[in-house]
C-alpha cells in the first residue's frame, strides 16, 4: 500500500510538471493567444505590390498589433493584390479614411501592414475597404531607380 | 547465384519483420480498450517510464539548451542579430531537439528497461503462466506499457524544451549579454501555439513508436539470456533509426 502511494505521488508530480511545462510553453513562450483572431472584423485593401507579406503577419497601428493578415490573393478586376485583414474586436474605432501600407520590421525582419489613422468620424466596419494604400518597397526597383538617376546625372556632366 | 538467394532471403526477412510489427501493433491497439478498466497498471508504467526518466531528461535539456545558447549566439553574432537567439533556441527546441532528443533518451532509458523486463518475463515463462491462468498478457503487460510511454513522452518533451529554453537564456542573457527584453519578446512574437503543438504531436508519435518497438522486441525475444540481451540492443537501435526517419517525414508533412 505504501509503495502504491509513493508511485501515485511520483506519477502525479510528473504529470503535473509535464502539463505545467506544456501550459507555460503555450501561454508564455508562444504569441498567439487563444481566441485572438477568431473574433474581430475583416477589412480589405488592395496593393500594387505586396512584396514578401505573408498570411499571419501582424497588422499594426503606431507599433501596436491590432490584427493579423488573413488572406492574400490576386484580384483580376483591378490587377492588384487584395489583402484581407482581420482586426481585433477591441480596436473598433479606426477611421474609415485610414491608410494602409506594407512596411518591413527592422532591416531583415518580416513585413507587416501598418495602418495610419485618418480624420473621419465614421469608423471601419466588417467588410469595409481601405482606400488609401501604399505598396511594399521592392529593393530591386529602389536600386535600379538609384542607378538610373546616377547614370542620368553623369550623362549631364 | 548464392549471393542472389541470400539477398532474396534477407529481403524476405525484412518484409516479414515489417509485417510482424504491423500485426503486433494492430493487436496492441485492439487490446487497448480491454486494458482501460485497470488504470492502475497504466499509472505504474507512467511512473516507470516517465517519472523515473525525469532527472536525465531535465539534465539533458539544460545542457542542450546551454549549448544552443552558446552556438546560436556565436552564429547569430556574425550577422549582428544576436537578439534572435531566443527565437532560434525556442523554435529549434520545440520543433526538433525537444521531441527527437527526448525520444532517443527515452529509448535508451525506458525502452531498454521495457524490452529487458518483458524479455525476461518471456524467458522465465511468466507470460506463458499468465496465458495458463487465462490472463491475456497483451492486456495485462504489453498495453499498459505502451500507453504509459504514449502518455509520458509528450510531457517529457515539453519539460525538456522548457528547461532547454531556460538553459539557452542562462548562457545567452546571463553570460553573453543578450538583452533579456529582446530575447523574450522576439521569442514570443515568433513562436506560435502551432509550433508547440507540432512538438507535442511529434513526441506523442515518437512515444508510441518507441514503446511499441520496445515491447515488441521484448515480447518476441528468444527465451535465453542472450536473447534478452539482443532484444534490448535491438529495441534501442531500431527505435533510434525509426525516430530519426519518422522525424523527417513528420517535419515534411507539418512544415
Amino acid at each position: 500500500m505504501r509503495q502504491t502511494r509513493a508511485i501515485e505521488l511520483g506519477t502525479g508530480l510528473f504529470v503535473l510538471l509535464g502539463f505545467a511545462a506544456l501550459f507555460f510553453l503555450v501561454t508564455q513562450i508562444s504569441s498567439r493567444q487563444f481566441g485572438f483572431g477568431a473574433e474581430g472584423y475583416r477589412v480589405s485593401a488592395t496593393f500594387d505590390q505586396v512584396g514578401g507579406l505573408k498570411v499571419g503577419a501582424p497588422v499594426s497601428m503606431a507599433g501596436v498589433t491590432v490584427g493579423r493578415v488573413e488572406g492574400i490573393e490576386y484580384d483580376f478586376d483591378r490587377y492588384q493584390a487584395r489583402v484581407t485583414l482581420r482586426i481585433d474586436r477591441r480596436y473598433d474605432r479606426i477611421p474609415e479614411d485610414s491608410d494602409a501600407g506594407i512596411y518591413t520590421a527592422g532591416l531583415l525582419g518580416g513585413q507587416y501592414v501598418g495602418i495610419g489613422p485618418g480624420g473621419s468620424d465614421t469608423y471601419l466596419v466588417d467588410g469595409a475597404e481601405l482606400q488609401f494604400t501604399q505598396s511594399a518597397v521592392v529593393l530591386e526597383n529602389l536600386i535600379s531607380k538609384f542607378l538610373f538617376s546616377k547614370a542620368a546625372e553623369e550623362g549631364k556632366e | 547465384m548464392r549471393l542472389a538467394t541470400d539477398l532474396f532471403a534477407s529481403a524476405q526477412a525484412t518484409v516479414r519483420a515489417v509485417g510482424a510489427y504491423a500485426l503486433f501493433a494492430l493487436r496492441v491497439l485492439a487490446a487497448v480498450p480491454g486494458a482501460l478498466p485497470r488504470p492502475g497498471l497504466v499509472i505504474a508504467q507512467v511512473y516507470n517510464t516517465g517519472a523515473l526518466s525525469l532527472v536525465i531528461i531535465m539534465l539533458s535539456g539544460l545542457f542542450v539548451g546551454m549549448v544552443l545558447g552558446l552556438q546560436g549566439f556565436d552564429l547569430l553574432q556574425r550577422f549582428g542579430s544576436e537578439e534572435s537567439l531566443g527565437t532560434a533556441a525556442a523554435l529549434s527546441l520545440l520543433k526538433e531537439l525537444g521531441p527527437v532528443v527526448t525520444a532517443l533518451l527515452f529509448a535508451g532509458r525506458a525502452g531498454t528497461a521495457l524490452a529487458a523486463e518483458i524479455g525476461l518475463m518471456r524467458a522465465t515463462d511468466q507470460l506463458a503462466a499468465m496465458e495458463m491462468m487465462a490472463v491475456d498478457p497483451l492486456r495485462r503487460v504489453i498495453v499498459p506499457r505502451f500507453l504509459g510511454g504514449l502518455i509520458a513522452m509528450p510531457l517529457l518533451a515539453a519539460i525538456f524544451s522548457l528547461i532547454g529554453i531556460f538553459g539557452a537564456q542562462l548562457i545567452g542573457v546571463q553570460l553573453m549579454g543578450v538583452d533579456p527584453g529582446h530575447f523574450w519578446s522576439q521569442m514570443r512574437a515568433a513562436v506560435e501555439v502551432g509550433d508547440v503543438m507540432e512538438g507535442a504531436i511529434k513526441s506523442a508519435v515518437f512515444g508510441a513508436l518507441c514503446s511499441l518497438i520496445a515491447v515488441h522486441e521484448g515480447y518476441h525475444a528468444l527465451p535465453t539470456a542472450e536473447g534478452v540481451g539482443r532484444a534490448t540492443t535491438r529495441s534501442v537501435v531500431i527505435s533510434s533509426v525509426i525516430v530519426l526517419l519518422v522525424d523527417y517525414l513528420l517535419t515534411a508533412v507539418m512544415l
